[in-house]
């Protein structure tokens, strides 16, 4: 082995006047690979006391012994030992999964030698503006850019790509910059030289779409999802977030702004809407509903869910693995973790929600626009205006309030009940109406017990009608009954009736009659929520079902706001319900048990609050406020209704922060760990974080954009750069320690680092700034010259290519055969979706119904994102769950994206809506012109001789089999809710969709080039 | 249907203008077949099973009427849960509640030569007793269905994590030419809460998409987009895929791309499957004998019918499948549920066993029967409720040794107390026996090199054959 070092050693020898190597490039991936697990930042596992991640330890002297000695590699006990004959000697140890290869061992040999020189990670230093460097051919450079890129170019000796043409350069700056292929009349003009290239990119970068594809991306990163994740995976309401990012991005709102709106906009001395919007990013983190879940362990799984997202996003780190352990390889510790998520700890939430409602998970607010405001201003005026009317003091009122007050005593001391009616011929009382209420009268040959009307119920198995929430409510007093009248047909009666009081907001007391067939509060049973009563009432003629509310749990003091008439089956009528009471004046009304005591006692004697809530008492019941009474309900109706009408979504509430403690090993049972506070990570600077207050999410954003923060733009910029030529410059965007790639360009990241944060974090001036160079117009063709060299591009001696993002697939051929529906944000969308593929979702178990319309034509942006099932063609297409952040998605090539593009009915519509045009023969006149129609459409070029005769012989094929076959045209044809076009023939329709579906499965019209 | 394999030389080989293709199309679909191999090349030593059918009894069984019987259980029921116990632990839906011992609901019986000791629910499971190597030390992490499961597939809790049937085909490759080597079925019980199951429970995670696992549905369009659109003939179809494949080789010609490459062989893999699947799903070739074996005729997305798919699964060179049965929480009626859910699944378990071992096939093929966890020995009403500290499962087949029982847990059934074993070993024994050394079966991501077992895992040699 020794021999074969040497041998290796001379082999390696760098020739004389090869440039120095750096320890930042070459030498530390190597110690982090090799060293680090054992000698590096976790304190818990480093070995010897000794640190290599540090250039401290690098250089340490102990005992006469040096780690490193400069220029003298056989004075480094570093060097020595990991060229040490014995094995129990030799580093890394033998046990140790990794072996140290000859020319990295060579590689550390030569940098000792060089001198040893110390670099700082690339990433945690402050960035500086480098100078671009000065090139050879000066000709080539269109931007600073070019100057680093073609350096290196030249320093290589290789030659940069020609650039692509016109028609390959406008569809790549239209599908990088919106997401959306490039109309082909635009192609044509940027072709002939009528649309000049920077106007190009500038319609581009002002097209509303471009807010459209950076929210893709950034959804992507801050994991945006339309249901909860966890368990059930229930439906929740985020999309108004979704909406602020995509106008955020038009706006080209500066990106520090963007970071703290996001992270703290809710802090903000006067938030307004937009930022409490931007604020849910802090609610983005999944949750569960799972029964049985431990509210504290899933706070602190949401809590190391949001640390995780914070440092991916902005800090383009993994400080995830500090969780349960000081990372192994960047100097993040297990405490930094804590302090991170301590700085959401004030996020109002509980662990494990519970009751799920419609999409609600509290706490929740309501979005509105500007206008929309201002109307909600203008509703609650006139509602504040009514109260005020209402509340205001009138003599005569005073004396029709004294005359009231005795009737009532009188009925309080007189012992006499008598029934009051809470519903008769309407449902008055306001709050919710449910159920069919089917009044019908005399005249209809209809039974009717009291006044004009009665409500005739009918149907199979349990059937009802109901209101609660009602504005009047019943307060039980001692000795009330709860009364219903009802009339049970003699042919057809019900096998069962019940009563059902709704109290406290739930239904959980009822009163039945009859066989046991209603299942409410079960079947069987004999309780509060489910009283036997005993027999059915007679049949023929009316009856008073009348329940005492002490038999279903309500005692004098409860409200009662809602009531419930059911059967089971059969035909019935019912009418007059309501209380009979002792006191019928004080029946209705808030808190009645105190009114009545506040009646009671004698003027002279009545505390100030009793005389308070009489005068309260007496306006909601007076006859003659009766005109105002109804212009509030209504006004507070409208109100309400306006407000539900506004779109929901989750609110970020900062409350109280929850104590934070430190995790040993990550385990939430452990609670013998310290007690943090927010703070940055130790080993970056701490800015203005170091104050003496405790900081907030607010101070964590303005850190993060702060000078202190040298991570921030290089991320952003690295991302970004990514999306332009397929691979960060930094070709792992989401670890820019010591493990991920260490940038292709650093000083080129610097720059644009750089560039962005001095022109005010502008992501518009990136792109634009990345697009104009030559680097980027350069061909995407693989290099056969360099093939070897450079198979992953690292030299940028050409632009990049791969498949298109699952979304712009779909938006492509949508956007080709026109079907596309351009519109910005809204409610997320439901395409077609195979049948059954909720099936394995439960709790509810739920179907995806596709929306109808525009709906179905909408940008894969807006498509429904199921985190635990997602679209099956997104899926396919590597769209992430956005269970966790995700920075770069994988670019995989599988049966299945070929199944989709094949028969997915979405491509399908998109295939047969694009033929229409060629199908139709006088609009064109040849097939060979259908032919080239079609290929405009899609890739904005003429077909090829060879695709038109593939193209022509398929028609040809094809129409001879659907004229034969017509159940198979139409079947083709019936894809998609697009009606079809009457004036077609169906055989040649369904022939030309079969060559439209060759163009759209293209490999060229599938591939970002 | 016409003539499609005529038409298929033709298009392939014959049509003029497109005939100067057949050469670089050949040699380009040639290379891309190799590349159907796996990450390791070869095994990192000689495997005894080539595929693996994991059985997901989804829910999480009671071990204590399975395969753990507790007498003293039995004789402690209705008191109180002894707090030496409990005291401490992790609890879920009795977070509060008062822990009082439930004793077993069923009897068990000694099964086969081995008298392996096994619930009576499991007749025709017990039949083949003499096959199975009991693990009743089994424990876990996360008390919650989700996470729960998401450790039994993926070696951790977090979402993200490639499953371990993508570790197997991503390392191991796969013998099948016209199916996906990841296939996944579900079905659901009516003897529980069908908890939902989550497809990251078969996600690639952040290995290749490739990798991930194909659900097939028993009911409905086996697989998603597999007909073609015209009422799912297959000479347009055809007709179509060749011209988009000849376009493509041009294309490659033009331009060379490896991904072309790549993307005639996926066209051709994804039109294949539109024959292979409907083949794979039509049981008409199945005897009498066999519906009888199985106790379906298939179709009706039963779990006995995904059984019999398994095998023909199987047959086809499939390495990983996996059948959840979304039918085992039973928070009440522990004693009637089990009798629905065990009904369920005893007589197809036992039927697979049975057909694979006479088709020669047992050998090779690893079967994992088992939940995410198990339930508490403390009753919740007359249920159970989940729980973690030790559960059961059994192995059998593909170099597992037959007749032996493995682990304890302690006298009332709580926690696994002898020879525990956690879902991390259960995982290095799986790529063992695949012929995989788990620690050298590694991703890097994020900078980490990641593996199914986490940075623990030990191969049980004492279940071993």
């Amino acid at each position: 082995m020794e021999a074969s070092y040497a041998l290796s050693l001379l082999l390696a020898m760098a020739p004389a006047g090869d440039p120095p190597l750096s320890f930042d490039r070459d030498v530390r991936p190597i110690l982090s690979d090799n060293c680090f697990e054992c000698h590096g930042p976790d304190t818990n596992k480093r070995e010897a006391r000794l640190r290599l991640d540090r250039e401290e330890g690098l250089f340490r002297e102990r005992g006469g012994v040096r780690v490193i000695a400069p220029g003298d590699p056989t004075e480094s006990e570093l060097f020595l030992r990991i060229t040490e004959e014995d094995a129990d000697f030799r580093m890394p140890p033998a046990e140790f999964r990794h072996r140290l290869e000859d020319r990295e061992i060579e590689t550390i040999r030569r940098w000792i030698s060089e001198g040893a020189e110390y670099e700082a990670h690339w990433a945690w230093s402050q960035p500086t503006r480098p100078t671009p460097p000065a090139v050879r051919d000066e000709a080539w450079i269109k931007s600073p850019i070019d100057r680093f890129v073609l350096a290196r170019l030249e320093a290589e000796g290789v030659t940069p790509s020609l650039p692509a043409d016109a028609r390959t350069l406008a569809r790549r700056l239209s599908v990088d910059i919106t997401g959306l292929p490039a109309h082909h009349e635009d192609v044509l003009r940027v072709e002939r030289g009528q649309l000049d290239e920077a106007a190009y990119i500038d319609a581009l970068l002002d097209s509303p779409h471009y807010g459209e594809r950076m929210a893709q991306h950034w959804l992507d990163l801050v994991r945006y999802a339309d249901t909860v994740g966890y368990h059930g995976d229930q439906e929740w309401r985020m999309w108004p977030y979704r909406d602020y990012v995509i106008r955020s991005f038009n706006e080209n709102k500066p990106f520090d702004e963007f970071t703290l709106e996001q992270l703290g906009g809710d802090l903000f001395e006067e938030p307004t809407m937009s930022d409490k919007v931007a604020a849910g990013y802090n609610r983005l983190n999944m949750v569960t509903f799972e029964g049985g879940s431990q509210p504290k362990e899933y706070l602190l799984k949401y809590a190391a869910d949001r640390v995780r997202n914070f440092s991916t996003v902005w800090l383009g780190s993994t400080v995830g693995c500090a969780e349960c352990h000081d990372h192994k390889f960047d100097p993040y510790a297990t405490k930094d973790f804590y302090r991170l998520s301590a700085f959401f700890a004030d996020i109002e939430e509980v662990g494990v929600f519970t009751r799920f409602q419609d999409g609600v998970v509290p706490p929740q607010m309501r979005v509105m626009s500007p206008e929309q405001e201002a109307e909600l201003a203008a509703l609650a005026e006139e509602v504040e205006r009514l109260q005020i009317e209402l509340d205001r003091d009138d003599p005569a009122l005073a004396l029709e309030q004294s005359t009231w007050e005795e009737g009532a005593r009188a009925e309080a001391t007189d012992g006499l009940r008598a029934p009051v009616a809470w519903v008769d011929d309407a449902q008055s009382n306001g709050g919710k109406t449910e159920g069919a209420w089917t009044f019908v009268s005399a005249s209809d040959g209809a039974p009717v017990r009291s006044g004009e009307r009665s409500r005739k119920q009918t149907g199979a198995g349990i059937v009802q009608h109901f209101f609660h929430l009602s504005e009047r409510r019943v307060s039980l007093t001692e000795g009330d009954r709860l009364y219903a009248w009802v009339h049970l047909d003699p042919e057809n009666p019900p096998k069962q009736v019940m009563l059902q009081f709704h109290v406290d907001g739930t239904w959980e007391h009822r009163a039945v009659w009859g066989e046991d067939k209603i299942s409410f509060g079960g079947v069987g049973t004999d309780r509060d929520a489910h009283r036997q009563m005993g027999a059915l009432p007679v049949t023929g003629e009316w009856f008073r079902l009348e329940v005492d509310p002490l038999l279903v749990g309500l005692g004098p003091g409860r409200t009662v706001d809602g009531m419930a008439f059911t059967q089971f089956e059969g035909l019935a009528h019912w009418d007059e319900a309501g209380v009979e009471t002792e006191t019928p004046s004080l029946a209705f009304g808030s808190g009645a048990g105190s009114v009545r005591e506040a009646v009671l006692a004698e003027t002279g004697s009545r505390s100030e609050e009793q005389t308070t809530l009489l005068r309260a008492h007496f306006r909601e019941i007076s006859p003659s406020l009766g005109v105002t009474r109804s212009a509030l309900a209504l006004a507070e109706s409208a109100k309400t209704t306006f407000v539900e009408s506004l779109p929901e979504m989750l609110a970020t509430v900062a409350v109280e922060p929850r104590e934070v403690k430190v995790l040993p090993r990550g385990d939430w049972m452990d609670e013998s760990g310290e007690v943090v506070l927010p703070g940055a990570p130790a080993f970056l600077p701490q800015g203005e974080l170091d104050g003496e207050e405790r900081a907030d999410r607010l101070d964590l954003a303005r850190w993060a954009v702060s000078e202190a923060n040298p991570l921030v733009a290089r991320a952003h910029a690295n991302r970004i750069w990514r999306l332009l030529f397929g691979e960060g410059i930094a070709r792992t965007p989401d670890d820019l320690g010591n493990q991920g790639a260490r940038p292709t360009h650093p000083e080129l990241l610097d720059w644009l680092s750089m560039e962005f944060i001095e022109s005010g974090w502008d992501t518009k001036h990136l792109i634009r700034t990345i697009v104009s160079s030559n680097t980027y117009r350069q061909r995407s063709s693989a290099r056969q010259d360099i093939i070897d060299r450079d198979p992953y591009n690292e030299l940028l001696a050409r632009q990049g290519r791969w498949r298109h993002d699952a979304e712009f697939l779909r938006d492509g051929a949508l956007a080709a055969s026109g079907l596309l529906v351009r519109d910005i944000g809204g409610r997320s969308v439901k395409p077609y979706q195979p049948a059954g593929h909720w099936r394995e979702l439960n709790f509810p178990m739920r179907t995806w119904k596709h929306g109808s319309g525009g709906e179905l034509y909408r940008r894969g942006l807006y498509t429904f994102w199921c985190r635990t099932f997602l679209h099956p063609a997104m899926d396919a297409f590597d769209a992430p769950t956005r269970e966790e952040s995700c920075a770069q998605r994988n670019r995989s090539n599988t049966p299945q994206q070929a199944l989709v593009l094949l028969n997915d009915p979405a491509f399908v519509e998109a295939a047969r809506t694009l033929a229409e045009e060629p199908a139709r023969p006088l609009a064109h006149g040849s097939d060979e012109e259908g032919v080239h129609q079609l290929w405009q459409r899609v890739l904005a070029r003429p077909a090829s001789d060879v695709e038109l005769q593939e193209a022509i012989s398929l028609l040809s094929d094809e129409r001879a089999r659907f004229s034969a076959d017509a159940d198979a045209a139409s079947a083709l044809l019936s894809k998609g809710e697009r009606p079809l076009p009457e004036d077609l023939p169906a055989d040649e329709l369904a022939a030309w969709t079969q060559v439209a579906r060759l163009v759209l499965n293209l490999h060229e019209t599938v591939t970002r080039s | 249907m016409t003539d499609s394999t005529k038409i298929t030389r033709r298009g392939f080989f014959g049509q003029a203008g497109a005939g100067v293709l057949t050469g670089a199309l050949s040699s380009l679909m040639g290379r891309e077949a190799a590349a159907a191999g796996g990450t390791l090349g070869s095994p990192h030593h000689a495997p005894r099973a080539r595929r693996v059918i994991h059985l997901c009894m989804a829910g999480g069984p009671t071990h204590l009427e399975t395969l753990d019987y507790k007498p003293e259980l039995a004789r402690m029921h209705g008191e109180p849960m002894p707090e030496s116990f409990t005291k401490g632990q992790q609890i879920a839906q009795l977070q509060g509640a008062t822990l009082k011992c439930f004793g077993p609901q069923h009897p068990f019986a000694y099964y086969g030569d081995s008298g392996q000791h096994i619930c009576t629910l499991f007749p025709k499971i017990g039949g083949h007793a003499d096959k199975l190597c009991i693990v009743r030390s089994m424990h876990t992490d996360d008390i919650n269905h989700d996470p729960a499961h998401t450790m039994m597939n993926t070696g951790s809790g977090l979402s993200g994590r490639p499953s371990m049937g993508s570790w197997a085909t991503w390392g191991l490759g796969v013998e099948t030419e016209d199916l996906p080597g990841y296939v996944v079925l579900t079905s659901v019980g009516k003897g529980g809460q069908s908890q939902p199951i989550a497809a990251r429970q078969w996600s690639a995670g952040f290995l290749p998409g490739r990798h991930q696992g194909v659900h097939l549905k028993s009911q409905g369009e086996p697989v998603h987009y597999v007909s073609s659109p015209d009422a799912g003939a297959l000479d347009g179809q055809r007709r179509l895929v060749d011209a988009v494949q000849r376009l493509n080789a041009n294309e490659h010609q033009r331009d060379p791309d490896p991904e072309i490459e790549t993307r005639l062989a996926q066209y051709e893999l994804a039109y294949r499957m539109q024959t292979s699947v409907p083949e794979l799903v039509d049981l008409s070739d199945e005897t009498e004998e066999t519906f009888e074996l199985y106790g379906t005729r298939g179709g009706d997305g039963t779990y006995a019918a995904n059984c019999l798919l398994a095998r023909r699964l199987a047959e086809r060179g499939v390495r990983f499948i996996q059948l959840y049965h979304r039918g085992w929480d039973h928070h009440g009626g522990v004693k009637r549920s089990m009798e629905i859910t065990a009904k369920e699944v005893d007589q197809a378990t036992g039927a697979l066993l049975t057909d694979l071992d006479r088709r020669g096939m047992l050998e090779d093929t690893l079967i994992l029967w088992g939940g995410e966890f198990g339930r508490t020995p403390m009753g919740q009403g007359d249920g159970r409720d989940h729980h973690i500290k030790g559960f059961s499962c059994w192995m059998a087949g593909g170099g597992i040794q037959g007749g032996v029982s493995y682990g304890e847990t302690d006298e009332l059934g709580y926690a696994a107390v002898k020879d525990v074993v956690h879902v991390h070993d259960l995982h290095a024994t799986m790529l063992h026996l695949l012929g995989v050394d788990h620690e050298r079966l590694t991703f890097r991501f994020q900078g980490r090199d990641y593996r199914l077992t986490d940075v623990s895992g030990r191969v049980m040699r004492d279940w071993l054959a």
